[in-house]
C-alpha cells in the first residue's frame, strides 16, 4: 500500500465512489446549509434578514437583553436538567426490572413502558393538558416549582428512551461478573453500584444526552402543559417566529445550536464518538 | 442465564418495580385513560364536560372533511417516508462502507441535526425558502442562466423570473418534514446495513451481478428489518407532525395534529379533540401491528 499514493477503489468501498460522495455531500449540504445560513444571518445588520447589510452583534445584545427570552432559556435548561436526572434513574431502574426479573404481565408492562415513544406527541400533550386541569394542578407556584408539570410530562416521554438504550447495553452484561461479586460478599446494592453501573455507563451517557436534547427540543407537549405564566425556550421562539421573523430569533437560535454542539462534544469527550454512535 | 423469578428476590424487585409502575400508571396511563373517557363525552356549557358514553364524536370524525384530512396526513407521511428512504439509503450505505476513520464522523454529521432543536431547524428552513430567501435566489440565477444560454444560441430569452412561492404550501410541508426526519431514517438503516455479512455482497459481485442488482437482490432483502424499522420510525412521527405543517404549511396543508390542536386551543371542543387523538393512536397501533405481523412470517433459508 505504501507504494501507491492512492489505492484503487475496491468493489465494496462504496463510500469512495464518486457518485456516492456527491450524494453524501449533497445530503450534508441539505442538512447543514439552512443552519449555517441562519447562524450567519444572526450577524446581519438588517431588520428584514434577507439581504446582507454588514456585520453586527447588536441582535445578540438584544437577545441577551430580552428578559423573557433569557427566562425562557433558563426554564428550558432547568426542565431539561431535572427531566434528565429523573429519567436516568427511572429509566435504568425500569431496564433492570425488565432485564433481570420474570414476573406476571411482563409483556404488557414492557409494552406500556415503551408506549410513550410511539404515542404521537400531540396526543401525549392533550393527555397532559387534561390530566393537569383535572387534578387542578396549581399554576401559580414559585420558581422552580412552577416547572413541575412540564418536567413531569418530559420525564414520561424521556425515560422510555433511557430504558431502551440501557436495556440493549445490559444484554451484553456477563452475569458471571455479578455472581463473582456476590461470591466475594457484595450486597445487592454494591453489585448494582460497583458492577452494573460501570457496565451500563456508556448507555447512561447516551441516555442522558438523548433525554436532555429531547426535553430541550420539545415544543408540542410543553405547549399543552405549560400554564399561562411559564414559558420555555421553544414556546418563546415559536411565538417569535409566528409573529415576526427578526435577527433576534437567529441570534437566540445560534446560541442554542452552539450549546447543542458543545454538549455533544462533551458527551463525545466522555465516551468517544463510537460508543455514542453504537448506542443509537 | 435465565431471568430470575420475582418471588425469589422480592426486595430488589420491589425497589426496581415500584417507581417504574408508579410513574407509568400515574403519569401516563391515567392521563391517556382520561383522553379515552373524554372521547365519549359531550360539552355541557362552557367548561363542563359530561362523559355520557356518546359515540357522537367518533361519528363526527368520520365526516368527509375529517376523513380527507386523515387521508392527506397519511399521504404526506407516506411520501415523506419514501423520499427519506430514497435519499437516506445511499447515505447509510456510504456510512457502512466508509473507512474506520471516517465512519464515526459521518454518523455524527447525521446525528447532530437530529439533536438540534426542531423549531430552530424549521425556522432555518423557512428563512431559506421564503420568497426572498436563498432558495428562490438560486432558482432565479438558474433561470437567468438558462435565459442567457437561449439568447446565446439565438432563441428568444425566457420571460423575467418571478419568485416562486416555496413556503406556506404543501410542497413546503413535505420538504420540511423530509428535512426534519431524514436522520430518523438513516440511523436505523445504517444499523441494519452494518450487521450485514459482507461476503454475500462480494459473492454476488464476483458472480457477475452489477452493483445495482446486488443492492436490489442481496442488500435490500437482507436489510429488510432495518428498512422497515426506519420506515416506521419516520412514518409515525411524520403522521403526527404538528410544527412543520403549522409553520410551513398553507391554509390547505393542515394535518391531523393541527386539527386536534385546534379543538383544544381554539374551538374548545375537548371531547371531539380527544376522539381524534385516539383515532390517531389507533392508526399508529394498526401500523405497528402490520409491522409485527410481517416479522412473524417465517424466513425461508
Amino acid at each position: 500500500m505504501a507504494l501507491f499514493a492512492r489505492t484503487p477503489v475496491a468493489p465494496l468501498e462504496y463510500s469512495r465512489t464518486l457518485w456516492m460522495r456527491l450524494w453524501v455531500g449533497a445530503v450534508m449540504i441539505f442538512l447543514y446549509a439552512p443552519l449555517i445560513v441562519l447562524m450567519i444571518f444572526s450577524f446581519n445588520d438588517s431588520k428584514r434578514n434577507v439581504v446582507w447589510r454588514g456585520f453586527t452583534t447588536k441582535y445578540y445584545e438584544k437577545a441577551l437583553g430580552n428578559d423573557e427570552l433569557i427566562e425562557a432559556l433558563l426554564n428550558s435548561l432547568t426542565i431539561a436538567g431535572l427531566a434528565t436526572i429523573v429519567s436516568l434513574a427511572l429509566g435504568s431502574v425500569a431496564a433492570v426490572m425488565l432485564w433481570r426479573f420474570r414476573f406476571p404481565l411482563k409483556g404488557a408492562i414492557d409494552g406500556t413502558i415503551s408506549l410513550p415513544i410511539i404515542v404521537p406527541e400531540i396526543c401525549l400533550g392533550v393527555a397532559f393538558l387534561m390530566f393537569f386541569s383535572m387534578v387542578s394542578w396549581p399554576t401559580d407556584l414559585v420558581w422552580p416549582f412552577n416547572l413541575a408539570a412540564i418536567t413531569i410530562a418530559h420525564i414520561t416521554f424521556c425515560f422510555p428512551f433511557v430504558t431502551m438504550v440501557v436495556r440493549s447495553r445490559l444484554a451484553t452484561f456477563n452475569r458471571e461478573q455479578e455472581e463473582a461479586a456476590k461470591d466475594l460478599g457484595a450486597s445487592e446494592w454494591q453489585v448494582f453500584r460497583d458492577v452494573l453501573i460501570p457496565h451500563i455507563k456508556p448507555a447512561l451517557v447516551a441516555g442522558a444526552l438523548l433525554s436532555f436534547t429531547l426535553s430541550l427540543d420539545d415544543f408540542v407537549i410543553t405547549y399543552f402543559t405549560s400554564g399561562p405564566d411559564t414559558i420555555t425556550f421553544p414556546v418563546k421562539v415559536y411565538s417569535m417566529v409566528r409573529f415576526s421573523v427578526t435577527p433576534e430569533v437567529n441570534a437566540a437560535s445560534t446560541l442554542l445550536i452552539i450549546l447543542t454542539v458543545a454538549l455533544t462534544f462533551v458527551a463525545l469527550k466522555a465516551q468517544g464518538v463510537k460508543a455514542i454512535a453504537e448506542t443509537h | 442465564m435465565a431471568e430470575q423469578d420475582w418471588k425469589t428476590n422480592k426486595r430488589t424487585f420491589a425497589a426496581v418495580s415500584i417507581p417504574t409502575l408508579f410513574w407509568v400508571i400515574v403519569f401516563f396511563l391515567v392521563p391517556m385513560a382520561m383522553v379515552w373517557l373524554y372521547s365519549f363525552g359531550e360539552n355541557r356549557g362552557l367548561t363542563e364536560i359530561a362523559i355520557s358514553g356518546t359515540l357522537e364524536n367518533y361519528k363526527r370524525a368520520t365526516e368527509w372533511l375529517y376523513l380527507t384530512i386523515f387521508g392527506k396526513s397519511f399521504a404526506v407521511a407516506a411520501l415523506v417516508t419514501l423520499i427519506c428512504l430514497i435519499v437516506g439509503f445511499p447515505v447509510a450505505m456510504a456510512i457502512t462502507f466508509a473507512s474506520e476513520k471516517w465512519r464515526p464522523w459521518l454518523l455524527l454529521g447525521i446525528m447532530l441535526p437530529f439533536w438540534t432543536n426542531l423549531l430552530i431547524r424549521t425556522y432555518a428552513l423557512m428563512m431559506l425558502l421564503g420568497t426572498q430567501g436563498y432558495a428562490n435566489k438560486s432558482l432565479g440565477a438558474l433561470w437567468e442562466g438558462a435565459s442567457w444560454l437561449k439568447t446565446l444560441v439565438g432563441l428568444q430569452p425566457l420571460p423575467t423570473w418571478e419568485p416562486v412561492q416555496l413556503l406556506f404550501n404543501n410542497f413546503a410541508v413535505v420538504f420540511g418534514l423530509v428535512y426534519v426526519h431524514l436522520p430518523f431514517m438513516v440511523l436505523p438503516l445504517y444499523a441494519a446495513l452494518d450487521r450485514l455479512d459482507r461476503s454475500l455482497i462480494e459473492a454476488s459481485l464476483d458472480l457477475g451481478a452489477g452493483h445495482f442488482r446486488t443492492i436490489m437482490r442481496i442488500v435490500v432483502p437482507l436489510a429488510a428489518p432495518g428498512i422497515i424499522a426506519g420506515v416506521m420510525i419516520t412514518l409515525i412521527p411524520a403522521l403526527g407532525a404538528y410544527l412543520t405543517p403549522d409553520l410551513m404549511g398553507g391554509t390547505d396543508s393542515q394535518m391531523i395534529a393541527n386539527v386536534i390542536e385546534r379543538q383544544f386551543k381554539k374551538a374548545n371542543d375537548w371531547p371531539f379533540g380527544a376522539a381524534l387523538s385516539f383515532l390517531l393512536i389507533y392508526a399508529m397501533f394498526i401500523l405497528i401491528a402490520l409491522q409485527s405481523m410481517r416479522r412473524k412470517v417465517p424466513e425461508i433459508h
